[in-house]
């Protein structure tokens, strides 16, 4: 057999620890929680999560993934891939059914129709990838792998047995004789149907429609003891089968294979990324394969926007702004300032965002993007929650960013929010500016949000950028964030302008 | 009631009902028609609501109606059949919705049905013939055709045999899960056997041979085995339960249907025994189609006004065919309102089939027939009168589709003459470019004059009738609208002073 291993990981392999993988520190400020919440949602018996707790750390492996989703770009193949994880989950249903019977002949018939499931699951796809045109390694390494499973043996012999056993199944016709408390089984003997005869006999009466007369039966999985007693009954007078049945069971208890299976896992990782993706098309939203490279720190994406509120937005169906943004070296620090509820925060954990999706191979919502290989991705986000004690979250504040920055290496990202409201104007601005010389200084990359307008000009490093309101009416936010000298006077001056409190206006107003 | 489909007695009434039936006063016609009976009394709504807008259609019940005044004996009888059914299906007491309760009950409602069906095939073979009108002659056909004493035969047949004395046969399959599925009743091979076969079966109740490995036996206690027991059989006998639930069903919905049908010509019958008692004289109305106006008329008289008063009322002849605007001024209690009711019972009374209050009348059929009358109830304020009158004109004109009729009585009267008249004149206008027609009883002498002086082709102008010596006769004659009303006559009359 080929060497396939995974879907997900080419042979950096992921570690053996990849299960228990909780979600990195910064995922709740970004609120990538929010957005593999929403992935993953409905496909929790896969428990995807981990996959989106690991970052990779090889241009390689991001481009395996790439290289793996845009396979999936392709309608036919995605569709052929979901269909089999759909089977895969019917099979494990019925197994799961099988499980909860507790009449033996049930019990069984539940695991054969779990591994014909299983056959035609495993056949179909095998089929499919045979015909498909797969640019991918992981994909073909994978098609390389289940071509030799299905011709193997212990397959064959799985499909013959199925087939046949479910067809002499199938063929069993039987009847009850009930009369008073009994009931009589025997092989079905041609006897003429008598509902057909009274259904023609009284179609004339037809008119029309009435309420139908439907009786609605138990379609609870489960038997009672009478239904089981007749089927035994119906094994006696059918023993040859219900013995071979038994014989089944026995010889394919362990029937499913161990990579498959695997790989019926991990895929969904891509398809879940996929599906997500899909909603967004309408809004006319982007997403692209952005580049990723650990040698430059020219970074530059275009139409992006945040993945948590557009989910949100295009529920409600309102519009969706995107930014864009770029830094030629020497540049490092985006700083952003301007007029509040102007999508400041969200620009920055754009950013945060995309970089992100990029480390673990996904597609970033963009039109165009190129981004850096991180080794560590911060956050340094104020923390609602210590209100109560300035000077305690001063120091919480500070504590949190030294230890950020003992952490950082010059590979390292750091978005910042509003860091250091928490006290005086003189006080923010010197330990604003101390910080962010440490930052230059260590020639990170940084995204920091803040009202101080003199952080933006600390130096060729530092790039200003400056969210926007429309000039016409200054109360409504563009979401626009543009590149452009900080200053927080001129959205002062234009909404006091709604209220014609403006200079020209006031003058006006007391001449006449 | 209709050629294509059955009357659906259910149908709802329209938006415009409550409105032409206090206008029109049609209570007395519905409780000429009922005569005492509830059910009649809502058939007789429902249909005549249920305006019918070709006049084929209205033909096709002119004929049936004729044939049932022809012979009433008939038409009665087969609707006290139909009562009967129904009055008697529903003591029939069942058990359950389950498939055996329901097969129970439909054996029995059947046997009852059948029995009546059979009296109504009796009239039809006995009278079938005398009908001329194709609707019943259809039903007739049809009753003589689909169940001849064969076919009823085999019903009963069915009947006995799904009482199951000898228990049920039952053939099944095993789903994906080994539990039965498709369960199908059978009938067990010859139910009459040979000598040879009486014998075996006799000898096997003697010397039962060992077949126990294939019965199951529920033991006397085992409640949950009964359950499962009486499922099995269900699952056997649904579709058969099923079948002849739905038969009861359409067999019932059939003699509701025919209930709900000839209670409309009973009414009808009721009220030409009512009308036929006076002397007043009834016609059958000729119905033109939609699209060109055709109104006229030969002793057209208020069939309300002449159900309350015991002397005959008095008739109108009108001539207005290809008038879209027939405006009606005069003397007060001159009989104008009598005339514009009239006109509005003949037009629906007509579009529902029925003979119309006249000696002769014809008209072309319209889309919809409403009624925009002065209240008078709420004397409160001025604006809050007019403003009723508006938004209620509003929703007139919501509803309303060319070739509609509309009846005003005195719109637009709760303002000052000015103003009333021409908002009316805006709306009026509006409305007869739009193709509808117009019957409009009014005081406002600025609008009627208006529109006398246009000469316009489609206009009619009727004014009551006053004779030399000032007396009304309650006639409308042709006249140009004059200025002032006859109030004062009215006013001297009662007052008595001069």
């Amino acid at each position: 057999m080929t060497g396939f291993r995974s879907i997900l990981f080419d042979e950096s392999g992921p570690g053996a620890d990849i299960d228990g993988r909780e979600a990195p520190e910064f995922f709740t400020d970004l609120n990538l929680d929010q957005v593999v919440a929403s992935i993953t949602a409905g496909r929790e018996e896969y428990d995807l999560k981990p996959f989106f707790h690991t970052l990779l750390n090889r241009v390689e492996t991001i481009h395996y993934r790439h290289d793996i989703f845009r396979d999936l770009e392709n309608k036919v193949l995605f569709g052929q891939i979901t269909s089999f994880a759909r089977k895969m989950r019917a099979m494990r249903g019925h197994l799961a059914q099988a499980d909860k019977l507790h009449y033996k002949y049930q019990k069984q018939r539940w695991f054969l129709e779990a591994a014909d499931i299983y056959c035609g699951a495993v056949g179909g796809l095998a089929q499919d990838l045979t015909l498909a045109d797969l640019r991918s390694r992981g994909f073909l390494d994978f098609r390389g792998y289940l071509t030799a499973y299905t011709r193997s043996d212990d397959f064959a012999s799985l499909l013959g047995e199925t087939g046949k056993l479910r067809a002499d199944l199938a063929g069993i016709r039987y009847c009850l004789r009930i009369h008073g408390s009994r009931i009589e089984i025997s092989r079905f003997g041609s006897e003429p149907d008598y509902s057909e005869d009274v259904l023609r006999t009284f179609e004339k009466f037809k008119q029309g429609s009435v309420k139908g007369y439907r009786f609605d039966f138990s379609s609870d999985p489960d038997m009672n003891h009478i239904e089981a007693a007749v089927l035994d009954r119906v094994a006696l007078r059918y023993p040859e089968i219900f013995s071979s049945l038994d014989q089944y069971c026995l010889r394919h208890r362990d029937y499913l294979d161990a990579t498959i299976g695997g790989y019926d896992r991990e895929v969904q990782f891509y398809v879940a990324v996929l599906e997500h993706m899909e909603r967004f098309k309408p809004a006319g939203l982007p997403f692209c394969y952005p580049a990723v490279t650990g040698r430059s720190k020219e970074i530059h994406a275009d139409a992006v926007f945040d993945l948590a509120l557009a989910n949100n937005l295009i529920r409600k169906s309102a519009p969706v702004v995107t930014n864009d943004f770029y830094l030629k070296d020497p540049e490092r620090v985006i700083v952003v300032s301007g007029p509040n509820q102007g999508g400041k925060t969200t620009f920055a954990r754009t950013i945060g965002q995309l970089h992100f999706l990029a480390g673990i191979g996904c597609p970033v919502p963009g039109s165009e993007a190129k981004l850096f290989l991180f080794d560590g991705l911060f956050t340094h986000f104020e923390k609602e929650e210590d209100l109560r004690n300035l000077s305690g979250k001063l120091e919480d504040d500070l504590l949190r960013i030294h230890g950020i920055l003992e952490r950082a290496t010059p590979d390292s990202i750091l978005i910042m929010n509003e860091s250091f409201t928490s006290t005086t104007l003189g006080d923010a601005l010197f330990l604003g500016k101390q910080v962010m010389q440490r930052i230059i200084r260590c020639d990170m990359l940084c995204v920091s949000v803040t009202f101080l307008d003199e952080l933006a000009s600390l130096g060729e490093t530092t790039v200003s950028m400056v969210s926007t309101v429309d000039p016409d009416d200054p109360a409504r936010r563009t979401f626009k964030i543009v590149r452009r000298p900080a200053d927080g006077l001129a959205y002062a001056v234009a909404i006091a302008e709604k209220y014609r409190l403006a200079y020209g206006s006031v003058k006006e107003r007391i001449a006449s | 009631m209709h050629k294509e489909r059955d009357f659906d007695p259910e149908e709802g009434l329209p938006p415009n009902a409550a409105a032409l039936t206090q206008d029109l006063e049609l209570g007395m016609l519905f409780d000429a028609m009922a005569a005492g009976d509830k059910f009649l009394l809502e058939v007789a709504k429902k249909a005549v609501f249920a305006s019918l807008d070709e006049p084929e259609a209205i033909l096709y019940r002119q004929r049936i109606l004729a044939d049932c005044l022809e012979r009433p004996a008939i038409a009665r009888e087969m609707y006290a059949i139909a009562v009967e059914a129904i009055e008697r299906e529903k003591k029939v007491w069942g058990w359950g919705k389950n498939p055996e309760g329901v097969l129970h009950r439909s054996v029995e409602v059947l046997k009852l049905f059948v029995g009546l069906l059979k009296r109504l095939r009796r009239i039809a073979d006995a009278h079938g013939a005398d009908f001329r009108s194709e609707g019943l002659a259809t039903l007739f056909r049809m009753l003589a055709g689909e169940l001849d004493d064969e076919y009823l035969g085999g019903v009963e047949d069915h009947l006995r045999r799904l009482e199951f004395r000898d228990g049920i046969l039952i053939s099944a399959e095993l789903d994906d899960g080994n539990k039965g599925t498709r369960y199908v009743l059978r009938k067990p091979w010859n139910p009459k056997q040979s000598w040879m076969e009486r014998l075996q079966a006799r000898m096997e109740r003697l010397f039962p041979r060992d077949r126990s490995d294939y019965v199951v036996q529920i033991a006397d206690r085992d409640e949950g085995g009964f359950r499962a027991l009486a499922e099995l059989r269900s699952r056997g006998i649904g579709p058969a339960a099923g079948a002849l639930g739905e038969s009861t069903d359409h067999i019932l919905g059939f003699f509701r249907m025919l209930r709900s049908e000839l209670g409309f010509y009973v009414g009808c019958l009721n009220l030409r025994d009512r009308l036929a008692g006076k002397g007043e004289p009834i016609c059958f109305p000729e119905p033109f189609a939609a699209g060109k106006a055709i109104l006229s008329c030969r002793g057209l008289y208020d069939l309300c006004l002449s159900l309350s008063v015991k002397e005959r009322v008095v008739g109108n002849d009108v001539s207005a065919d290809d008038k879209l605007l027939v405006m009606i001024t005069g003397a007060n209690r001159g009989g104008k309102s009598t005339f514009l009711r009239g006109i509005g019972l003949a037009q629906l009374m007509m579009q529902c089939g029925m003979f119309v209050p006249a000696e002769s009348f014809r008209a072309n059929v319209c889309d919809g027939i409403f009624t925009h009358y002065k209240r008078e109830e709420d004397s409160g304020m001025q604006s809050g009168k007019l403003d009723e009158e508006l938004s209620r004109m509003s929703s007139i004109v919501d509803d309303m589709t060319p070739n509609s009729i509309v009846l005003l009585n005195e719109s637009f009267a709760s303002t000052n003459e000015r103003e009333g008249s021409e908002i009316a004149r805006q709306i009026v206008r509006a409305l007869l470019e739009t193709g509808i027609k117009v019957v409009y009883v009014t005081h406002l002498f600025d609008l009627a004059q208006g529109f006398f002086l246009a000469k316009m082709d489609a206009a009619l102008f009727l004014r009551a009738e006053r004779l030399a010596d000032g007396r009304r006769t309650f006639r409308l004659v042709e006249g140009e609208p004059l200025p002032t009303s006859y109030g004062e006559d009215l006013y001297r009359r009662i007052f008595g002073a001069a």
